[in-house]
């Protein structure tokens, strides 16, 4: 494919060798673009089994720096199971298997030898539902990832969490009230709190779970509003049900349909001209 | 910290809970194979066919064996386990089939309490309910403290089992025009036996076991009786008297009391255990269809 | 509604034809019966228990009334033949044995649930479950026989005398305060007590850890934790209540424990008890007079005695029952 051709591609049909091509020429393709950077993280025929289910097959996509991927597709369409391969949060499922690669700064996070805990570390996660520790303080909540690597002094805790909370844009509404116990806070501002303690370990990645669908709108938007900024300095990857949110958000989009990657590429095209019937039919609400 | 430091805090932390959970195996292995060992040594075909008699019988080495205690405690769990079921089962109905009826906080809170009583104190109110008015001790008031002991237990699982059979079977039924009562019975109750069996055994196993509020209501005997009005022998509490008699004969026996009670307990946990899995299965399958 | 729904809820004949004919009328007369009835033998529960209250109290009036409640409590002398009832020592080795027994059961039994619920490999998993299952079930006179014929005699040998003889080499001073070696005595009783209300502490752990939430436990996971990290951060502080309520509920236990206890402990009335000497609890007392009682304080005491069994074991289970709820509330809103 020649550069400015769409940006997409097919893993519904075709061997394994094709797909591979594929990606390739992508990566090629998108890497001439002057807002694309190299990819931080990128997955090679990525496929997570389920006992003898399949949940994703043959994914492969580029994941760019300091910008955010959207991942949509109807419910069961195994956007958040590809989303959780991205941290190796199946190892903790006994019957999920993972194969495939998944290439953060160029090495396989799957192979052998590689420490899940140091993988997870790396790349932070925030989920769909705000999962603050109840019985923990604020405070401790943001410095719960530093004290897990034995950082016990006060002054280096408390920059990082004011840090933290002010990336999260939490800090104003908090800092008067640190010691208080986390389930004090509202929706909105327990899931700011758990983006607070992702940061707070400097994670080179953000992965978020429909971080929005459990807030009110007025939440939302500020959590919006938040990963927008976050995108300035980290690479997010967003699973969303929300097209809009999409849209709004994310730089790519990859498209999901019954385990399979239908389409990915920048999302102005994705959204505008979608080269898939299916992905076509799902931006028109054909179904969903 | 380094990840080193981290993974070998983890790695100590499997080896403590391993060793813990060796602390609790290993004593419950020994005394099972210590009371299979003993005990098969002392069975034999007196145990089984004899009454005990006196001290002197054993001593003289007349047969004696504890038939009367077997008997005794079949009688008195049997009569316990009927007068318990109806009000175990109808509290547990209660508490999930009516579930916002005023009293049901209650006589859950309740119902936990008696569970968690000592039964010794069942034995005292047993005692006092039946032993004085009666003017003695009886096999049947050795039931009925059983019998209090095995209701809230009942209670318990009996609800517990009923809340996790589907609801749809419910609504299933009251939209066919079936009465609430007629819903519960011919539909509920059926559909969940299984898991209603596997509580009723385990209430069964569990007062089965059960010396202390024995002590007090049936007594004891040494001879075979078949009258419930009259004091009556049963296993574990001839295991006790026999355990601290001085009598080395008797001590003996009291092996393979303990044998037999054993399997018993164990066999019914057993059975219990398979009927729960297969229950479980039943419900994950109608959960899915 | 077809005749194959019919088939899959397992619906009888007779069912099937009580649908054919309907009866609204008696319908809802069989409804009222049915659910009267069933209230009716429902509050049965609600009646023994408050039956348990009255009675004990009732058959106890008499010492309370003639002793007084605080003397009866505080009185360390019991000798039924001049009437004198104090039961200050069997309060005493109760909650002693009890609470030395819990000390014990607690990390042994959290550790085991820990093990189970959290590092174990399934088969092994299943394996340690059955068989701490079966350990809450084994009557407490079979252990006691064990108890009597093996383990009490070889602790006595094995280890209590060797202890003694070292104290008197070494440490004079502790002799007296240990006692001589009875084959039958308090820390025996102690071990075995603990031993048996460790299922009680493992099984209630195991389920508050089975309670909190999957998505609290990733929570600390996504953050880079190791196992036991999750454990410490995330598992163990969410279901900290439970296993304080399983501590409680197994304290309960242990109180109420008879037969273990009233064949091991050597039942001796007489303060002071010493870890090597025999002692007596409140349900070994009941158990080991009750029958000979026969002259009406001693009776009304042997009551009493279980009346303050059973109020302490009332608040304990009560206070167990109201964090249990507090737990389970917890873990919806999450």
């Amino acid at each position: 494919m020649e550069a400015g051709t769409k940006n997409q591609t097919k893993t519904q049909d075709g061997g394994r060798a094709q797909e591979r091509g594929q990606r390739q020429e992508i990566a090629t393709n998108l890497a001439g673009d002057p807002s694309a950077g190299e990819p931080r993280m990128s997955t090679e025929d990525l496929s997570v089994f389920y006992g003898p289910a399949v949940g994703v097959r043959n994914i492969s996509i580029p994941i760019y720096d300091k910008n955010t991927t959207a991942l949509i597709g109807p419910s069961g369409c195994g956007k958040t199971t590809f989303l959780r391969a991205l941290n190796r949060l199946h190892d903790l499922t006994p019957e999920a298997r993972v194969t495939g690669r998944a290439l953060l700064d160029g090495e396989d996070i799957y192979a052998a030898g590689v420490d899940p805990v140091t993988v997870r570390r790396r790349i932070g996660m925030v989920f769909q539902k705000p999962t603050p520790f109840p019985t923990k303080s604020i405070y401790e909540n943001v410095a719960a990832g530093m004290r897990l690597v034995g950082i016990r002094r006060r002054d280096a805790l408390d920059a990082v969490v004011e840090q933290s909370l002010q990336r999260a844009a939490l800090w104003n509404e908090v800092k008067d009230r640190l010691k208080t116990p986390a389930n004090s806070l509202s929706g909105g501002q327990q899931q700011r709190l758990c983006i607070a303690r992702a940061l707070a370990v400097d994670p080179e990645m953000l992965l978020m779970d429909e971080p929005t669908s459990s807030l009110d709108p007025k939440s939302a938007a500020s959590i919006e509003e938040l990963v927008r900024g976050l995108s300035e300095s980290l690479s997010t990857v967003i699973v969303t049900h929300n097209m809009h949110q999409a849209e709004r958000l994310a730089t790519y989009t990859a498209f999901f349909y019954l385990g399979d990657l239908v389409e990915f590429g920048a999302s102005d095209e994705l959204f505008s001209n979608p080269q898939e019937d299916r992905t076509k039919e799902y931006l028109t609400g054909a179904f969903g | 910290m380094t990840l080193r430091r981290r993974y070998a805090r983890d790695r100590v932390v499997v080896g403590i809970t391993a060793v813990a959970t060796f602390v609790v195996i290993a004593p419950l292995v020994v005394i099972i194979l210590y009371v299979l060992v003993n005990g098969v040594g002392a069975l034999s075909v007196d145990f089984f066919t004899e009454e005990l008699g006196s001290p002197s019988r054993a001593m003289t080495g007349r047969p004696t064996g504890l038939v009367h205690s077997i008997y005794g405690t079949i009688i008195i769990d049997l009569l316990a386990l009927f007068m318990a079921l109806p009000f175990g089962l109808g509290a547990g109905i209660m508490l999930s089939e009516y579930p916002d009826h005023p009293l049901n906080p209650p006589i859950r809170i309740l119902a936990g309490t008696l569970n968690g009583m000592p039964a010794v104190l069942i034995g005292l109110i047993a005692f006092s309910l039946v032993v004085r008015p009666m003017g003695g001790f009886s096999g049947f008031a050795g039931s009925v403290a059983l019998a209090f002991l095995m209701i809230p237990i009942i209670a318990r699982s009996t609800e517990s089992v009923l809340r996790i059979t589907p609801w749809t079977l419910r609504e299933a039924g009251l939209a066919l025009g079936l009465p609430r009562w007629r819903v519960t019975l011919s539909l509920v109750l059926p559909a969940s036996r299984s898991g209603l069996i596997t509580g009723v055994m385990i209430a069964f196993a569990r007062a089965a076991g059960e010396a202390a509020p024995l002590l007090f209501t049936s007594f004891g005997q040494n001879y075979m009786n078949t009258d419930i009005t009259r004091a009556m022998d049963s296993l574990p509490q001839r295991l006790y008297s026999l355990a601290i008699s001085p009598y080395p004969h008797w001590h003996e026996m009291g092996w393979a009391a303990g044998i037999v009670l054993l399997v018993f307990v164990m066999a019914i946990f057993l059975i219990a255990r398979v009927v729960t899995a297969r229950f479980a299965a039943w419900i994950h399958d109608r959960m899915n269809e | 509604m077809t005749r194959q729904d019919l088939s899959l809820l397992q619906v009888d004949e007779v069912t099937v034809a009580a649908i054919r004919t309907p009866a609204p009328r008696y319908r809802r007369a069989g409804d009222r019966v049915f659910s009267t009835a069933i209230v009716a033998v429902g509050s049965s529960i609600i009646v023994l228990a408050v039956a348990m209250g009255v009675i004990l109290y009732r058959d106890s009036a008499l010492t309370f009334s003639e002793i007084g409640f605080l003397e009866f409590i505080s009185g360390t002398g019991w000798n039924p033949v001049d009437g004198v009832h104090g039961s200050l020592p069997f309060l005493i080795g109760t909650l002693a044995t009890s609470a030395v027994a819990l000390a014990i059961a607690m990390p042994v039994g959290v550790g085991t649930a820990i093990f189970s619920a959290e590092y174990a490999p399934k088969p092994v998993a299943n394996v340690v479950n059955y068989l701490v299952d079966l350990l809450a079930a084994v009557p407490s006179v079979v252990i006691g026989l064990w108890g009597i014929f093996v383990f009490a005699p070889w602790a006595r040998n094995a280890v209590y005398m060797p202890v003694y003889q070292w104290a008197g080499e070494n440490a004079q001073w502790l002799q007296p305060l240990l006692g001589s070696p009875t084959t039958y005595n308090i820390t025996t009783a102690t071990l075995l007590l603990a031993f048996m209300i460790i299922p009680y502490t493992m099984a209630l752990t195991r389920d508050a850890i089975k309670l909190v939430p999957t998505d609290q436990r990733e929570a600390a996971w996504g953050l880079g934790a190791t196992r036991w990290e999750v454990m410490r951060v995330s598992v163990l502080p969410a279901a900290r209540g439970g296993i304080v309520a399983g501590g409680l509920l197994s304290l309960a236990r242990a109180l109420g424990e008879t037969m273990v206890l009233a064949m091991l402990i050597g039942n001796a009335n007489r303060l002071p008890f010493l870890p090597f000497r025999p002692a007596a609890t409140m349900p070994s007392v009941i158990v080991n007079e009750f029958r000979e009682a026969v002259e009406t304080l001693h009776f009304t005491s042997v009551m009493a005695v279980g009346f303050v069994l059973f109020v302490m074991t009332l608040v304990i289970n009560l206070t167990a029952a109201f964090l249990q709820r507090k737990l389970v509330k917890g873990a919806n809103r999450l």
